[in-house]
């Protein structure tokens, strides 16, 4: 008797997961979408932008993995998990990017505290500089 | 087809989709320096109008949703193709190329109404960060449109293969990967550049 191959097709992907990965981010994406329209339609007085922003930020990101997960199928390869290794990486990276391009242009409008105008002073005044 | 040639059939494919996904990663990685450029310049708008002014939220909801449909035609693509049913297949890309397409009509007509008033890249380095980002993205759909219209020709011509099935798995990863990026463009761009 031939055993049924156990490795043939691989990635086998389903319908169901297409489904919920395609209706939750509907839902995501529309939630974000009233959240900020309340907003607009209230003249900025419904939520305040300090919990608005994170909010969207976590609803980005919950949508985020979502796809990843039920769309790109991340995480379903078999050992070595070679994808995902590299996808962490990925991330590190991406975070060292932004995180720290954020930081240092930051930082430097905090020490060059000035307007335009004192900026042109100053470049002025300080030829070569 | 004997098992031991499936199976470096199967070895050999692991590979190039490594290799592709690997490719799609540091392409997150350009992007993620985009939106690093992005999120920099988002204040620096030379006196000129910001987020608030500029987009219209309704219409970026119909952007997103139409991405988001073709992403999901092009996963039924997909299913279809592990069912062996090359029809099916077809009519869903063509169904997903269709959807891309009105998204890039919808999005180079947002362009086009910025620039006809006067809020071209060269107005402030907002909008400089902000075509950069939208338009690099909105190329990345165009080089998808193509590769799917020629995979539509491939599978017309040759059939599902082992080699066309390979490159139908490559081609969904790009393009899910392509509405991934959209999320944050959505979020970061619009959602919070409007309020």
């Amino acid at each position: 008797m031939a055993q049924p191959i156990k490795e043939a097709p691989t990635d086998q992907v389903h319908l169901k997961g297409y489904i919920i990965g395609f209706i939750s981010s509907i839902v995501l994406t529309t939630v974000a979408f009233l959240m900020v329209n309340d907003h607009l339609t209230s003249h900025h007085s419904q939520f305040p932008h300090a919990l608005l922003i994170p909010l969207l930020a976590g609803l980005a990101l919950i949508q985020f993995v979502v796809q990843m997960v039920f769309f790109l199928h991340l995480g379903t390869e078999r050992r070595p998990r070679w994808k995902f290794l590299v996808f962490w990486f990925m991330l590190l990276v991406v975070l060292i990017l932004v995180v720290g391009s954020l930081w240092i242009m930051d930082n430097l409008n905090y020490n060059m505290m000035m307007s335009p105008e004192e900026t042109r002073v100053y470049m002025h005044e300080h030829q070569g500089f | 087809m004997n098992k031991e040639s499936a199976i470096h059939i199967e070895k050999s494919n692991s590979k190039i989709t490594l290799g592709f996904w690997l490719y799609l990663m540091t392409d997150c990685i350009l992007f993620a320096s985009l939106f690093a450029t992005y999120a920099v310049l988002k204040s620096g708008t030379a006196g000129g109008p910001n987020g608030e002014d500029l987009f219209d939220i309704w219409f970026v909801l119909g952007e997103t949703l139409l991405l988001l449909t073709s992403s999901f035609t092009c996963g039924l693509a997909i299913l279809s193709s592990q069912n062996r049913n090359v029809k099916q297949v077809i009519i869903w890309l063509v169904v997903t190329a269709l959807l891309g397409a009105a998204f890039l009509g919808m999005e180079l007509s947002e362009f086009g109404h910025l620039i006809a008033e006067g809020n071209s890249w060269q107005r402030s380095g907002f909008l400089s960060a902000f075509f950069t980002l939208v338009g690099t993205h909105g190329l990345h759909i165009t080089v998808g449109l193509l590769w799917i219209i020629t995979m539509i020709y491939r599978l017309y011509s040759r059939g599902l293969t082992p080699s066309t099935l390979r490159k139908l798995m490559m081609l969904s990863l790009f393009w899910h990967f392509l509405d991934v990026i959209w999320i944050f463009i959505f979020t970061i761009v619009y959602m919070i550049g409007v309020l």
